[in-house]
């Protein structure tokens, strides 16, 4: 991996978009990595949109906002209009087909798209969609490799129920298994 | 085509941000509704708070002004004074009202300005994610009695109707809800009533409307219909504390 | 010890707790309501006081009040809520009364909106309240220092008898970053002027009303004899490739990272910029502004402002070399666009 990498999470608000951030933060931290999140809200507390910055590196961060992050996890369409000109070229997209339905115009971007929200209903776990995105998304990108992710799961999820924790990482486990098929 | 039901024309077509289940929507509709009913619309001014409802200027078709925290009562008397023929009404929060406007509220009522307030009292701060209220019920958790209201460290809700019915500034003051067609029905009345004893100058009106907030309660909105009726009202219940007129 | 992720916002409260803090006062503004609610859950399980406030005006009185019997105490608020509170901070300045104060800023003027903004440097800096007096004002950069400059905040207060304030804006609230967090505090100062009940001593007087224009003078001397020692001792500042640099920037808080990558990547371009970063805002760190601007060519205040901090650059650079800014409001300014300022200068003056 490069020495910095900035990942955008975007959605609007109730999506779970921070949450995944954090994820992703709490999972590099424990990998040993440098990192920040910057969360940035929209005015309503539902309904609004809602991002996240997540920065990795192998050095201290100086910034951590960006006008062009390398890659972004787009979950629905106002965040993949406002977001697409803004990655890196050359950069990663990343988006929940079951949410956004137009395809990305950029002809330089490397595109993954997985219909989320039908696999996590498929799965019996309409709430773990964010998960099995993270899951697909880090064992495509490796930004943070899955084996330290699962190692920090309990971490990450200090405080909820085992149910919870256990129901959170079969999600996470379907979405590395969606990858590996399709991507 | 007969029309039986359109949009009040005290209110825009500006579509409400309010959260799924929240009162506001209701309690706009009402005053927009007594606006229209007694034609006052072109002669109303509407002071708006900070909270939830700080956009409602953008809801009310009528000049509309926005107040810093709690001090929409300052604002209104200085306007009413200046422009008696106007009707003057703010629409504030229990943290607007009942927290950091209780000088300006009480003194308001004290002087008997010739204002109409809807105090819209939901227990707990909205717009600012949850914290307790000066109308947070005992025991009742927020994200600043996180272990529940306790009378010895944060003492008792205050019950606004009652405090300031003392004063005798205080032309009409009405406890209502809009948790059910019943009392919505009666709510209306209130406000109406309010409006019409303000413009005969008699003194301070003022409405309470016990309200919901599902997002920071933690409830489905039917569910916060339900506590306003089980836990709210037994508390702060419901009818007239003063009427100049009775 | 191991690092643990946290909020800004947390990481200061926390640094004050760590710090000895044992009563926090406050009212919910966004973006610093995190911080009351933190103190609403820890200040009861170790013994300490926690009230919201029914007004930031009333908060700071509380505060006015917990700093007299000599307590670690403090209040949280933003913008709005800072305007509200200079009465009491006039008050407790001169009254030489020690506390923490944290403003958490955000847009402006008026009700503005909640996006993090750098424009209460002026309120800040030069008193806010009415009288001659000044408060400590330091600005972090990060979680990390969130929690730091807490418990160096409470130490300063207390050392110098003075109000300090830490000047954050609503990005360093909000981000979340590996903090370390720091052993509890276990050397406390003396305060033998608290008013705790008159035992065994002759009774404490805590007032600011002075009525003999002499004494009145005389009294406004020791403050600012105070404030020459705090301004000779206490200044605080950091530098990054300045020693050769043709343009400096000059920029606090978060603004500062920001405008570091911005300077290295206009380095990578060709062009000799370097940062200056001011960590405490009062005093402000003129010794080594003046020592900087000895050798660099230009300045370029960048600040989430209309421009505020480039009257302090000014002052000290003292026409030296000019001074630029690069303003944002409402909007926090991200690397790309500084180092395209940086470079479109660098074009325009032949660096």
């Amino acid at each position: 991996m490069e020495v910095e990498k900035q990942v955008l999470f975007a959605g609007f608000g109730g999506q779970g978009v921070l949450s995944m951030g954090q994820f992703l933060t709490y999972a590099a931290m424990g990998a040993g990595k440098q990192v920040a999140w910057v969360p940035s809200y929209g005015a309503e507390m539902r309904g609004g949109t809602a991002n996240c910055l997540v920065t990795i590196s192998n050095e201290e961060i100086s910034s951590p906002l960006t006008e062009n992050p390398e890659m972004a996890v787009i979950l629905n369409k106002p965040s993949l209009d406002k977001f697409e000109d803004k990655i890196k070229p050359n950069g990663t997209l990343v988006v929940n087909s079951s949410m956004v339905d137009r395809s990305p115009v950029r002809e330089d971007l490397n595109v993954l798209e997985m219909p989320v929200n039908e696999i996590a209903e498929q799965l019996n776990n309409p709430r773990g969609a964010n998960m099995i995105l993270l899951g697909a998304y880090l064992e495509k990108t490796a930004v943070v490799r899955v084996e330290d992710a699962l190692k920090h799961f309990e971490l990450i999820f200090k405080g909820k129920k085992e149910a919870v924790i256990k129901k959170n990482k079969e999600a996470f486990l379907a979405g590395i298994e969606y990858a590996r098929r399709e991507w | 085509m007969k029309v039986v039901f359109k949009k009040p024309e005290s209110l825009t077509d500006a579509q409400f941000h309010y959260c799924p289940g929240c009162t506001h929507g209701i309690i706009h509709r009402i005053v927009a509704e007594c606006l229209d009913e007694l034609d006052i619309r072109e002669k109303a001014i509407g002071i708006c708070p900070v909270g939830c409802s700080v956009l409602a200027y953008d809801y009310f078709n009528c000049d509309m002004l926005e107040a810093a925290h709690g001090r929409a009562p300052a604002i209104a008397t200085a306007i009413k004074r200046l422009l008696p023929d106007s009707c003057l009404f703010t629409y504030q929060g229990d943290g607007d009202l009942a927290s950091i406007g209780m000088g300006e509220i009480v003194h308001a009522s004290a002087r008997g300005e010739k204002i109409t307030v809807i105090f819209i009292n939901n227990a707990i701060y909205g717009m600012t994610g949850g914290q307790m209220a000066p109308t947070t019920l005992l025991g009742q958790v927020t994200t600043t009695s996180p272990y529940g209201r306790k009378k010895e460290n944060e003492g008792y809700p205050v019950k606004m109707a009652e405090l300031l019915s003392n004063n005798q500034g205080s032309a009409y003051i009405y406890r209502a809800a809009v948790n059910n067609p019943a009392n919505v029905i009666k709510c209306k009345k209130a406000v109406k009533k309010a409006l019409q004893i303000q413009a005969r100058g008699l003194g301070f009106t003022m409405v309470e409307v016990l309200s919901t907030c599902p997002t920071n309660w933690g409830m489905s909105p039917i569910d916060a219909l339900k506590w306003v009726e089980d836990e709210m009202i037994p508390y702060y219940p419901l009818g007239e504390f003063k009427n100049a007129e009775a | 010890m191991e690092k643990v992720l946290m909020k800004g916002n947390e990481a200061l409260a926390e640094g004050a707790v760590i710090a000895g803090c044992r009563g926090f006062f406050g009212y919910p503004i966004t973006p610093s309501s995190e911080i009351a609610e933190y103190m609403a859950r820890k200040l009861p399980t170790i013994g300490g006081v926690f009230v919201q406030a029914e007004s930031e005006l009333a908060a700071i009185n509380m505060v006015y009040g917990g700093a007299s019997t000599g307590t670690r105490v403090m209040t949280a608020s933003s913008g709005p809520g800072l305007s509200l509170k200079q009465e009491g901070i006039s008050y407790i300045a001169e009254a030489e009364l020690p506390c923490l104060i944290v403003n958490v800023s955000r847009g402006g003027p008026g009700l503005g909106g909640i996006q993090p903004a750098q424009s209460d440097y002026f309120q800040a800096t030069r008193g806010g309240g009415h009288g001659d007096y000044h408060t400590m004002v330091l600005a972090p950069s990060g979680a990390q220092e969130m929690m730091d400059f807490a418990i160096k905040g409470f130490e300063l207060a207390d050392r110098y008898r003075i109000p300090v304030m830490i000047m954050a804006e609503g990005t360093l609230g909000n981000i979340m970053e590996p903090v370390i967090p720091r052993e509890p505090v276990s050397d406390f100062f003396e305060k033998p002027w608290a008013i705790t009940g008159c035992k065994d001593r002759a009774p404490n007087i805590i007032n600011t009303l002075h009525l003999s224009a002499e004494f009145l003078e005389e009294r406004n001397r020791h403050l600012f004899k105070k404030y020459a020692r705090i301004i000779e001792s206490e200044q605080r500042a950091e530098t990054f490739l300045t020693d050769d640099a043709d343009i400096i920037v000059v920029a606090f808080g978060i603004m500062a990272r920001i405008a570091k990558k911005s300077v290295m990547e206009a380095r990578k371009k060709g062009v000799k910029a370097g940062l200056f970063r001011p960590i405490s805002l009062w005093p402000f760190p003129d010794k080594k502004m003046q020592e900087v601007a000895r050798t660099a060519k230009r300045f370029l205040s960048v600040e989430i402002s209309m421009g505020q901090m480039i009257q302090d650059i000014r002052l000290a650079v003292e026409g030296k070399a000019p001074v630029e800014l690069y303003g944002r409001i409402g909007i926090t300014p991200n690397p790309e666009e500084i180092t395209r300022q940086l470079l479109l200068i660098a074009e325009r003056e032949g660096y």
